[in-house]
């Protein structure tokens, strides 16, 4: 479990991918985990109903960010479809790491996020 | 008393087996006494052999194991009132926790005084438990909530407060002890300024970051109101208590109905029993009651105040070992105003981040906004780490805590 803090998840806290916030988005979705008051926005662009642009911004522990920075990763290019197909079981297999219990809320808080977005586009 | 008494936390955590376990390999350190104590085997003893030998519901039993429980659920009701220096044990109502305590005099009390244009002041300081009913009986009578502000240090500005006490004053209502800035509030001086520009309004203490770690005087104080939770004392889950002056508690309706509270009961209509049964319906939390009894026994045996006056040691040994650590940042007074709690920051290391690279050093502590938002909000966070300690934690957990501190700043740094 110390394994936590690996290496690949430092990087993304360290240096974000896509942070910051986009101009006028088609999705935008700002949403907190009430525990720990974390707040994670996503923005993002689609063009022929793909993303083309996103970013993230807010507050939280390393692993939120973590998460976040690495789904706006994975979701460049994706369909709204391929998009609210993604489960909590595809975000543990990006982090690669063993949650312990209290940290789950946080790496999924970006997903929760994504698909809040994304439901209430329609 | 003196309060020079030295307490033997060493000793004392014979009585406390769970303490003596590992944690990722490394003893473990509890250092979240604030959201639930330890306690000692007295008290789980206690309510074992009360289930064991002794166990029975209460009231009504014409049979001796009835009438034996129901005389030690007395006699924990009179252990308590005695503890929180109470006139008589009929003022003192046991109820879940401190949340429920708080709820049945908004509920009860307050439906019945509270209406339109009423103010009840309050805290920015509050844990939820006495903010959020406050809201919604406002909301639910049209009255108006207003806050005493807290000042950079983390003190209630009581200037402030005299400001705020008018004629419309129904309710004022505060934390003894901040469970995040773990400031000690002046109870007495501000029920002074209560009673001398508000007389009309009563007072409501929320002793449940008190009551554990510091002498409670309902009647030096004169409040009409006081709340607190069994399970941060070293009593169990399941039992808190709410005092409350005689007179008005005897005015009050009840906030549960059902049984063990009537007196008569029609087909349509019924009378209340007198108080205290009146305010506990249904059948109580008969063993737990017992061990708070036993709870409230180990307190006294330790002495509440050899227990206040080593928190206080600790407080002053963490604040000024943190502080002397770059990038933290502690909230709250310092160690003479304080309990044995310590929130903090850290640059760069958010708190969940930090209590979990603590959970792996053994040393369990709390993050979050421990269920106090708008005091967070108003110190411009969104989080803190709250290290909190009690009548067993020692120096060199301290010491341990600090060093995980600095780890977890070399980690992320
Ligand atoms: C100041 C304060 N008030 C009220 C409560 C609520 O206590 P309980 O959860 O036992 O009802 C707490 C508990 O954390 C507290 O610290």
């Amino acid at each position: 479990m110390e394994n936590l803090y690996r290496e690949h998840i430092l990087d993304h806290y360290g240096n974000p991918r896509n942070q910051g916030t986009l101009e006028s988005p088609d999705v935008t979705c700002e949403w907190d985990n009430p525990l720990c008051g974390d707040v994670v926005r996503i923005d993002l662009n689609l063009e022929d109903g793909r993303v083309s642009e996103v970013r993230f911004s807010g507050e939280g522990c390393v692993i939120s960010m973590a998460s976040a920075s690495m789904l706006t990763e994975a979701i460049k290019g994706k369909t709204i479809a391929e998009m609210e197909a993604l489960r909590d079981e595809d975000i543990f297999e990006m982090l690669g790491v063993e949650l312990p219990p209290s940290r789950v809320r946080c790496a999924l808080l970006p997903l929760r996020v994504l698909h809040k977005g994304l439901a209430e586009r329609r | 008393m003196s309060g020079t008494t030295v307490l033997d936390s060493l000793s004392l955590r014979a009585d406390f087996p769970i303490l003596a376990q590992e944690m990722h390999g490394k003893p473990l350190a509890y250092l979240d006494s604030a959201a639930s104590s330890q306690r000692p085997r007295q008290v789980v003893e206690a309510m074992d052999q009360f289930y064991q030998a002794r166990y029975a519901n209460i009231h009504r039993g014409v049979y001796v194991l009835s009438e034996e429980a129901t005389a030690a659920y007395e006699q924990a009701r009179s252990k308590v009132a005695a503890f929180i220096n109470a006139p008589s044990p009929r003022s003192v109502i046991f109820t879940r926790n401190t949340t429920e305590a708080i709820n049945l005099v908004a509920y009860s009390w307050g439906r019945d005084n509270i209406g339109a244009g009423d103010r009840i002041i309050a805290t920015e300081m509050e844990h939820h438990s006495n903010l959020v009913p406050w809201q919604m009986l406002a909301q639910a009578t049209g009255a108006e909530l207003a806050f005493i502000p807290i000042t950079d240090e983390g003190y209630l500005d009581l200037d402030a407060l005299d400001g705020l006490l008018q004629e419309n004053v129904k309710l004022v209502t505060f934390a003894h002890v901040s469970n995040v800035l773990g400031t000690v509030n002046p109870v007495e001086e501000v029920i002074a300024r209560v009673r001398k520009l508000a007389p009309q309004a009563k007072v409501l203490v929320d002793t449940a970051q008190g009551v554990p770690h510091l002498p409670v005087d309902v009647t030096a104080w004169d409040c009409d109101f006081l709340a607190f939770s069994g399970h941060k004392m070293c009593g169990p889950t399941g039992v808190g208590v709410l005092y409350g002056r005689q007179e008005l508690l005897d005015s009050m309706p009840p906030f549960l109905t059902g049984g063990g509270m009537i007196r008569r009961v029609e087909l349509t209509h019924s009378t209340w029993d007198e108080v205290p049964a009146r305010f506990e319906a249904g059948t109580p939390a008969i063993v737990e009651a017992v061990g708070l009894g036993a709870a409230v026994d180990y307190l006294n045996a330790v002495g509440i105040e050899a227990i206040a006056a080593h928190e206080r040691e600790l407080a002053a040994y963490a604040l000024e070992r943190m502080s002397a650590v770059p990038g933290v940042h502690i909230v709250g007074p310092p160690a003479e105003h304080r309990c044995g709690l310590v929130s903090f920051t850290v640059d760069r290391v958010h708190p969940h981040d930090m209590a979990q690279i603590l959970d792996w050093e053994g040393v369990a502590v709390r993050a979050g906004h421990h269920c106090a938002q708008p005091l967070h909000r108003k110190l411009g966070l969104t989080a803190t780490t709250r290290a909190s300690f009690y009548l067993y934690t020692l120096k060199e957990e301290v010491d341990r805590l600090v060093a995980g501190i600095e780890k977890a700043i070399r980690q992320f740094s």
